[in-house]
């Protein structure tokens, strides 16, 4: 019998059974690295990975509580460019200012979100498409479509480039915090298992006496706020508030909840997957740069979206395999 | 007493006609406050704008009555809108004009079915939820097509290519016929056609529609292919009104007109309804909204918010008749 | 004894129209009380007020004679009373555990879910029932009858004082029936009152105490089950005379009085992932063919099988013409209809009208230059509206708003439309009401008469018994023997099912 009772390395990595496959192409994409690559391994490009990836890392795992409820959430991109332009304004008062305020920020547009699909029962994928038009409108309004530097001279530049305890950089720091606490809400809270069982069926979850309503606005809020804190990590990176990023980002958190082998329809699926899908991702920009660098080929940046989206296919169809072999031995 | 609420609803669908009161209150407000409202060159200006919209929107309105979603609109106008200009400036259209003009309109036009059946097959052979299906060329798509282009923009002087954007019939711009044209077309498909009942069970009941011998994959592999050839033919209209082509910027956003049109227009998301004129009303609110903001002097920015309003107001509407 | 729950004057209507007036129901402690009564009699609709769905617009509901007031699931479920619904309201997709424990999940020290004690107290639970499964695993990698007893361990689990059950065996076999049945008595006998809906008459003798008939939103009548008749309640239910309906009969089928003809379809040897191990039967013209059997003994796979919609890995279907038959689609076009059981999910497509609903299956023959033949549609759906009587106001009606029996018509005449050659039914008359139950019994055999051969699955012993020409018994994936009518009896069908089990148990 499988013993899931205290922390378990398999529950964690498996979820429902579906993302074993992430974790292996995951390994493999990192000896492959680390073999080719002199200095894949390195603690700079380590660090400056993970730096910028941990933006993805976290709408990503906003995103997955969302779709674990079977909603979507296309807002966060938006969100990010929106919380990036406070942030940068903020910036003056410090991060301890700006770092809430810009959460607090993505954390009402969750809110919205949150009352249109909840109270108003508008359905989440429209929902939050409109509150993507309208945060990226939000965003260009308060900017004037212009980037906003952040203030140097504050201690909002910390975030980025200084380390933690010496150790790593505050931004992957706070990501790792961040997921740890996600994984813990999901894994081991009432909450978290209500999000499951909301998205594995909603009228069964009201049957069984569970508060749905509650579950769902808590993911749109949580997405909403993590999209704000992707945004803090955005200005940091970039030294500036930037109403113009952020297109696509839905897409690619989407893209790595996918990939971690999260049902789409919801229900079933982890934190732990969700995290090596984002950097999984974030792997094939980072080993195209260095293939690059070593002058063998020349791909423009062009290419590490079409790569991007073929990567995608070839998940899809291992998944689509892996769902259909799994439907043949259930019945 | 279902007879009286037949008709009931027949005179009140606030899906439909709430559409058609936001577009009389847009038009008065027009009337009364944008500045030359009432002239033909405001009427050609909006027309011209509002064909690429119609046309995607139309597809998209077929692919959601399927209970389906098209992501990858966008990226296909821009891959066809990359190569009809490297089609009819290369050397074989120098030295062919007739055959390159032809090869520059249907070959793109070709790639973008091509696209349209790799998301049908993989929505309906690979039951892969559409969502992700289409997600694929919506990152790839555009990708492609900055790499064919090496992300250059690409401009020409080619009068008979720009026919397509700036050309007129009978005083009126050209690609307002051809939304005409298609929406009659299409119109003719869903409410009279075989395939246009088999879409509509497809989306109204997939399994119902199976048992009773509907060839479900073909239908739906039928509605992403003509969603994305109409695609491919908006790229190339973009294309044609600017006389310049950037990869990076056609179609950019218009998945997101695409299915706000057709929800406004009155398409229900879960599938089973596909009203085309709908489609074409919602993007002329879509585009009027976008023209009265500009005109006024507002800034593009803030017609995304009203964007947004929309939206919400047209669902909300739509969900609240279900209701 | 005082009364554990009491509802009177209970009155409910949704958008005008009344469900539910004057609705009465009370409920001792540590019976089984039963509630029977037609489609729209309002049991459900009194549950649900029940268990908080739905909030009551007069009437007054007393818990242990204090008034009661729950108006969310979860509030009736910290009341001590808790539902399995007919539809599961599980969650397949996550584990047994969770699924008990959902909710109220025990805790550790720090406030964190404590899993080790939540599968140890859901184990503990499900040993009492005798059940011992991996309870870390998916619930939906279960049976359905496990799945319904998880239900119930979850509302042990709750300390529920009254467990409702909504239609808890309509697709359970017999040992998983009388497990539940023994699962039932024990929480009887530890003074917990169930409350229990059924359409089978029979369970309510075998495990009932009390029951209480609705009709048309009204009580009609609370009697101690011993005390009645099988006919009586019938009656009662109906509204009816009791005379009236014996002289009736149960059913409108009468099988065993025709001469079947050739043989249209033939299986043999079927096997396939779906469960099939060697299903054979063929159809002849002419007669209702009834497969017999429990649930998942195959039958509906069988027929799903021989429609072309599941794979067959061995053995074949073959069709008098000789045509392959791999898709429902040539199925359809070789004379075939498949009357699915699940109405609503498989069977009509709710936007759509009454019209678009009929002629579905039909459209290719309808065909004229791509479009669809609208003058020749019209004719065909109106002669079928007027042919099965289906009430409706007109045929551009969306199909969505008429009743179950009439949408069962709707279907009827999809197929009919087809003048098929072959049709087969699974659970035609399933939650249609008694009138259109009849009704639609009658269309069968007058079609049959005319030379339509009918392959029938039914749960209903009765329907098959008095339908079907010949009965094939199906267990375990395998056709075990084959009942000629006239001459079944109920219980030579149940001693058929029974008797090969033995064997094949030794």
């Amino acid at each position: 019998m499988l013993d899931t009772n205290s922390f378990d390395l398999r529950r964690f990595l498996q979820g429902g059974g579906h993302s074993f496959g992430v974790w292996v192409a995951l390994v493999a994409m990192i000896l492959f690295g680390l073999l080719r690559y002199e200095n894949f391994g390195s603690a700079y490009n380590i660090s400056s990975f993970l730096n910028y990836n941990a933006m993805f890392i976290v709408i990503s795992v906003g995103m997955c509580f969302v779709i674990l409820t079977g909603g979507i959430d296309l807002s966060v991109g938006s969100v990010a460019a929106f919380t990036s332009v406070i942030a940068a304004y903020l910036s003056p008062f410090g991060i301890e200012v700006a770092l809430p305020g810009a959460v607090l920020a993505g954390l009402a547009i969750g809110c919205l979100n949150a009352i249109f699909v909840v109270a108003m029962r508008i359905p989440p994928f429209i929902a939050t498409l409109a509150t993507m038009l309208g945060a990226k409108g939000g965003a260009l309004v308060i900017s004037g479509a212009q980037t906003i530097s952040i203030d140097w001279t504050s201690n909002f530049t910390k975030l980025g480039m200084e380390n933690a305890f010496g150790l790593l950089p505050w931004t992957i720091v706070i990501t790792a915090f961040v997921v740890i606490a996600l994984w813990v809400v999901l894994e081991r809270t009432s909450l978290g298992r209500t999000v499951l069982a909301v998205g594995g069926g909603e009228d069964a979850s009201t049957m069984m006496g569970l508060n749905v309503n509650r579950a769902k606005v808590f993911v749109y809020a949580l997405s909403g706020g993590c999209g704000g804190l992707a945004g803090v990590f955005l200005a940091s990176g970039f030294g500036a508030g930037q109403p113009l990023e952020g297109v696509g980002w839905e897409l690619s958190a989407i893209a790595s909840v996918v990939v971690g082998g999260t049902l789409l329809t919801g229900g079933m699926g982890t934190v732990g997957a969700t995290v090596a899908g984002a950097l999984l991702l974030g792997l094939v920009f980072n080993i195209l740069n260095f293939e690059n660098g070593r002058g063998v080929i020349s791909l423009s940046a062009y290419w590490q979206m079409v790569i991007r989206g073929g990567f995608l296919f070839v998940v899809i169809l291992l998944q689509s395999q892996l769902a259909s072999r799994a439907k043949g031995v259930t019945q | 007493m279902s007879a009286t609420v037949a008709i009931m609803r027949e005179r009140f669908d606030p899906s439909r006609h709430g559409a058609l009161l936001a577009l009389a209150v847009i038009l008065l407000f027009n009337l009364l406050v944008t500045p030359n409202f009432l002239q033909a060159q405001t009427l050609f200006v909006n027309i011209s704008q509002v064909a690429t919209i119609a046309i995607v929107a139309m597809g998209m309105t077929l692919v959601i009555a399927t209970g389906g979603i098209d992501l990858s609109v966008g990226a296909i106008m821009a891959l066809s809108g990359a190569l009809a200009p490297l089609i009819f400036l290369s050397d074989f259209a120098a030295a062919n004009p007739t055959l390159g003009l032809t090869a520059s309109i249907v070959v793109p036009v070709f790639v973008a079915l091509c696209c349209g059946i790799f998301n049908g097959v993989l929505v309906s052979f690979l039951n892969v939820q559409p969502i992700v299906a289409t997600l694929i060329f919506f990152i790839s798509g555009r990708g492609l097509a900055q790499v064919l282009t090496n992300g250059n923009l690409q401009t020409f002087t080619n009068p008979s290519f720009s026919y397509l954007g700036t050309g007129r019939v009978l005083g009126l711009p050209f690609q307002g016929w051809l939304v005409l044209l298609i929406a009659l077309i299409l119109y003719w498909v869903v409410t009279r056609s075989i395939f246009g009942r088999q879409l509509l069970a497809v989306g109204g009941n997939e399994r119902a529609a199976r048992l009773s011998g509907i060839p479900v994959h073909r239908v739906k592999i039928g509605a992403y292919v003509i969603c994305a050839g109409l695609s491919g033919l908006a790229g190339l209209i973009v294309v044609a009104i600017n006389s310049a082509s950037d990869a990076a910027r056609i179609g950019n956003l218009m998945e997101l007109d695409a299915i706000a049109a057709a929800v406004v227009g009155g398409t229900l998301l879960q599938g089973g309804r596909a009203p085309i004129f709908g489609a074409i009303l919602g993007a002329v609110i879509i585009q009027l909204v976008k023209y009265t903001l500009l005109a006024n002097g507002i800034a593009d920015e803030v017609a995304l918010i009203a964007k947004a309003g929309i939206i919400i107001a047209a669902v909300y509407l739509q969900q609240a008749r279900k209701e | 004894m005082t009364d554990f729950i009491q509802m009177t004057g209970i009155g409910k209507s949704f958008a005008g129209i009344i469900a539910l007036k004057d609705a009465s129901l009370a409920i001792r402690p540590g019976e089984v009380h039963a509630i029977i009564g037609q489609n729209g009699a309002g049991k459900s609709t009194l549950i649900k007020i029940l268990t908080g769905v739905y909030r009551r617009d007069a009437g007054d509901v007393r818990k242990d004679g204090k008034p009661l007031a729950v108006s969310t699931p979860r509030e009736a479920q910290d009341a001590g009373i808790a539902t399995i619904y007919q539809e599961l309201s599980l969650v397949p997709l996550r584990s047994v555990t969770e699924n008990v424990v959902m909710g109220y999940e025990p805790r550790t020290r720090f406030g964190l879910i404590d899993w080790k004690a939540a599968h140890a107290r859901t184990r503990e639970i499900l040993a009492r029932f005798g059940v011992d499964v991996d309870v870390t695993r998916q619930l939906g990698s279960y049976s359905t009858a496990i799945q319904q007893l998880v239900a119930i361990a979850r509302a042990v689990s709750l300390d529920a004082k009254l467990v409702i059950m909504d239609e808890a065996t309509s697709s359970l076999d017999d040992q998983e029936i009388e497990t539940l049945f023994s699962v039932v008595r024990n929480l009887r006998d530890s003074g917990v009152a169930v409350l229990y809906i059924s359409h089978f008459l029979d369970e309510l003798y075998q495990i009932c105490d009390r029951v209480t008939i609705m009709r048309d939103g009204q009580t009609v009548a609370t009697h101690v089950v011993a005390e009645t008749t099988k006919l009586g309640l019938v009656s009662e239910m109906l509204g009816r005379d009791a005379s009236e309906i014996q002289a009736a009969g149960l059913t409108a089928l009468s099988g065993g009085h025709g001469n079947p003809g050739e043989v249209l379809l033939e299986a043999e040897g079927l096997r396939s992932k779906t469960g099939l191990r060697g299903t054979s039967f063929n159809i002849r013209k002419r007669e209702i063919v009834g497969l017999g059997g429990l649930l998942g003994s195959g039958r509906t796979e069988a027929a799903r099988a021989v429609f072309g919609l599941d794979a067959v890995s061995e053995g074949r279907v073959r069709h008098h013409s000789g045509a392959a038959l791999d898709t429902p689609a040539q199925a359809i076009a070789l004379g075939m209809g498949f009357l699915t059981e699940d109405r609503k999910a498989d069977g009509i497509i709710p936007h759509m009208s009454v019209r678009e609903n009929i002629t579905l299956a039909m459209l290719p023959r309808l065909k004229r230059m791509g479009a669809v033949d609208r003058e020749r549609e019209r004719e065909l759906v109106a002669h079928y509206i007027d042919a099965l009587q289906i009430k409706t106001s007109g045929m551009e009606q969306p199909i969505r708003e008429l009743s179950g029996g009439n949408q069962q018509k709707v279907l009827l005449a999809r197929w009919l439309a087809l003048e098929p050659e072959i049709l087969i039914l699974d659970e035609p008359t399933r939650g249609v009401d008694v009138g259109a139950k009849f009704e639609i019994q009658s269309i069968i055999r007058k079609q049959v008469a005319d030379g339509l051969a009918v392959l029938l699955i039914s749960s209903e012993f009765e329907e098959l018994v008095e339908g079907a020409d010949r009965i094939v018994v199906l267990q375990e994936g395998r056709s075990v023997s084959e009942l000629q009518n006239p001459g079944i009896t109920e219980g030579a069908l149940i001693n058929a099912i029974a008797h090969h089990h033995e064997r094949s148990v030794a």
